[in-house]
C-alpha cells in the first residue's frame, strides 16, 4: 500500500547495477508530484494547463486546505488524455537522450525462451571489439541474465520489475541514470519476455526488435500480430533446431509479412553463430546511421 | 496484465485532474486494436480505486472499431483483424481509428473525498448511473 495516497500495491521495481552491486528501489511506480488532494508539501506542481472552465485564481504555493471547491460538484468534465502520454512523455525524452549522444537504442522483444539472452550475449562477445556495448536486462525477479550479460563483457543494469510484465520509459530511464551509457554507443534493452504487453509500451528505443524461435511455432506472428506490428525487424532464432522440429520458415516469414508488409527478417542461430554475421552487421550499419542522424535535418533516414 | 499498469495511470490522472474531489463516474474510450482488454480493465479497476478518490466510480468503456483508409483508392474501411486489407486490395492504408486508449470524461460526485479512516459513510450520488448500458456507443 503507497503511505503517502493510501492507493493500492503496484509492484515494486528495482533496478540493480550489476557493476557496482547498487541496487534502487522504487515503492511505487508512480511520483506523487501531486497527490490526491491529502497532506502534501508545498511545493507540489500544480501546472494545469488543461482546459475545462474552473478558475485557479488563488496562489498555488498550496497551503489551502483542499476544502474548497474547485470543480462544480456533479459536474462531468471533459479530459481527452491519452492514457499512455506519461509513458509516451518520458520516451520520447529517452529518444532525445539517446539521439543527442549518438546512441543507438534496441528494444529486444520475445516470448519466453526465445533465446534473447543468448542472443545478446553473442552479440556482446562478438561486438564488443567494434562498439562499446550497454545493456539493460528487464525481467520480473532475479539477477541470472543480467550477469550472464557481465560475464559476456558489458556493462549492465538489471530492472526486476516485480509483477510487471513489460519495461515502461520511466523504467528505462533509471536504468539508464545507473548504466550511463557513452557517446556513440549501442544500448541493447532486453524486454521482459512476453509476447503481448512489451508491444503497448514505447522505451523511446529506435529500432523494436522481435526474436521468435523456431520452438515456438511458425504461426506467432499471426497469433501475436501486435508485436511484430510494433517491430521493425524480426530475427527467426534457434534456427540449427529445424530439422527437429514442425516450423516452416517461409510460412512463418509469409505470415510476419501479412502482419507487418514492411518488417525486415533475418534467419540465425545464436548458439551455433550460423546467420550471425548478417545481424551484427546490421547493427554496426544502424549504429552508423544513429551517428550521422543526430541533429541532421534528415531524420527520415530511419523512417 | 498490463492493464492493471494502465488502470494505475487512469487513477493517477482523473484523481490529480479531479483534485480533492470525490469522482463517481469515468469514461474511457478503447479501440479493439489497442492489445488491451476491457473485462481485464474492469477487473483491475474495481480493485484498484480502493481508497482512492475513484472508490465506487463507475466505469464506463466504449469500445472504438478499429477504420482505415486507403491509400490508393481513398475509401475508407473496417478493419477486423490488424492486417485486413482494403477491399480494392491494397495493403498500403492510414489507421484512422481502433487504437484509442483515452480517458474521455469523468464525473465528479457530491461530496469531497477524505482519505480512509476519517472517511464519512459512503454515498452513490452516481447510483443511478450504475445500471447505464457499458460498452454503449
Amino acid at each position: 500500500m503507497c503511505e503517502t495516497c493510501g492507493c493500492t500495491d503496484r509492484a515494486e521495481v528495482k533496478v540493480i547495477n550489476l557493476e557496482t552491486g547498487k541496487t534502487l528501489s522504487s515503492p511505487s511506480k508512480h511520483e506523487h508530484k501531486v497527490s490526491y488532494g491529502h497532506a502534501h508539501a508545498s511545493d507540489d506542481h500544480h501546472s494545469h494547463d488543461h482546459n475545462h472552465d474552473h478558475h485557479h485564481d488563488h496562489a498555488h504555493g498550496h497551503s489551502h486546505g483542499h476544502g474548497e471547491a474547485h470543480h462544480a460538484s456533479g459536474s462531468t468534465i471533459l479530459l481527452e488524455q491519452n492514457v499512455l502520454a506519461k509513458n509516451a512523455a518520458l520516451a520520447a525524452r529517452n529518444r532525445a537522450w539517446f539521439s543527442g549522444r549518438e546512441i543507438l537504442a534496441l528494444n529486444l522483444v520475445s516470448g519466453p525462451g526465445a533465446g534473447k539472452t543468448t542472443l545478446l550475449e553473442r552479440t556482446v562477445k562478438d561486438l564488443r571489439h567494434r562498439h562499446e556495448l550497454f545493456v539493460i536486462e528487464g525481467d520480473q525477479a532475479t539477477s541470472n541474465d543480467g550477469e550472464r550479460i557481465k560475464a559476456a563483457g558489458a556493462p549492465v543494469v538489471q530492472i526486476n520489475t516485480g509483477s510487471g510484465c513489460h519495461l515502461d520509459s520511466g523504467m528505462v530511464a533509471r536504468g539508464l541514470t545507473e548504466l550511463k551509457p557513452s557517446v556513440g554507443s549501442i544500448v541493447m534493452i532486453e524486454n521482459v519476455g512476453n509476447l503481448v504487453c512489451p508491444a503497448l509500451f514505447d522505451l523511446g528505443e529506435r529500432v523494436k526488435v522481435a526474436i521468435l524461435s523456431v520452438t515456438e511455432g511458425d504461426d506467432k506472428p499471426i497469433k501475436y500480430p501486435h508485436m511484430f506490428q510494433a517491430a521493425s525487424l524480426l530475427l527467426i532464432n534457434k534456427i540449427d533446431l529445424l530439422p527437429y522440429v514442425d516450423f516452416k520458415l517461409d510460412r512463418c516469414q509469409a505470415y510476419a509479412r501479412q502482419v507487418n508488409p514492411a518488417i525486415e527478417i533475418m534467419t540465425l542461430s545464436a548458439t551455433t553463430g550460423e546467420g550471425l554475421a548478417a545481424w551484427l552487421d546490421w547493427i554496426s550499419a544502424t549504429s552508423h546511421r544513429e551517428h550521422e542522424a543526430t541533429f541532421s535535418p534528415d531524420l527520415a533516414a530511419f523512417k | 496484465m498490463h492493464e492493471l499498469a494502465l488502470v494505475e495511470s487512469v487513477i493517477d490522472m482523473v484523481a490529480e485532474h479531479a483534485q480533492s474531489h470525490r469522482v463517481c463516474r469515468v469514461k474511457l474510450e478503447i479501440g479493439t486494436f489497442t492489445c488491451v482488454t476491457p473485462d481485464a480493465i474492469r477487473f483491475c479497476f474495481d480493485v484498484a480505486t480502493e481508497k482512492t478518490p475513484l472508490e465506487d466510480a463507475v466505469l464506463e468503456i466504449v469500445e472504438i472499431d478499429a477504420r482505415a483508409r486507403c491509400r490508393v483508392c481513398g475509401e475508407t474501411f473496417a478493419q477486423e483483424w490488424l492486417w485486413t486489407a482494403c477491399p480494392c486490395g491494397a495493403q498500403d492504408y492510414e489507421r484512422l481509428s481502433g487504437e484509442e486508449l483515452r480517458i474521455k470524461e469523468y464525473e465528479l460526485a457530491a461530496d469531497a473525498w477524505v482519505a480512509a479512516p476519517q472517511r464519512k459513510s459512503r454515498s452513490y450520488p452516481c447510483a443511478r448511473r450504475a445500471a447505464a448500458p457499458i460498452g454503449q456507443k
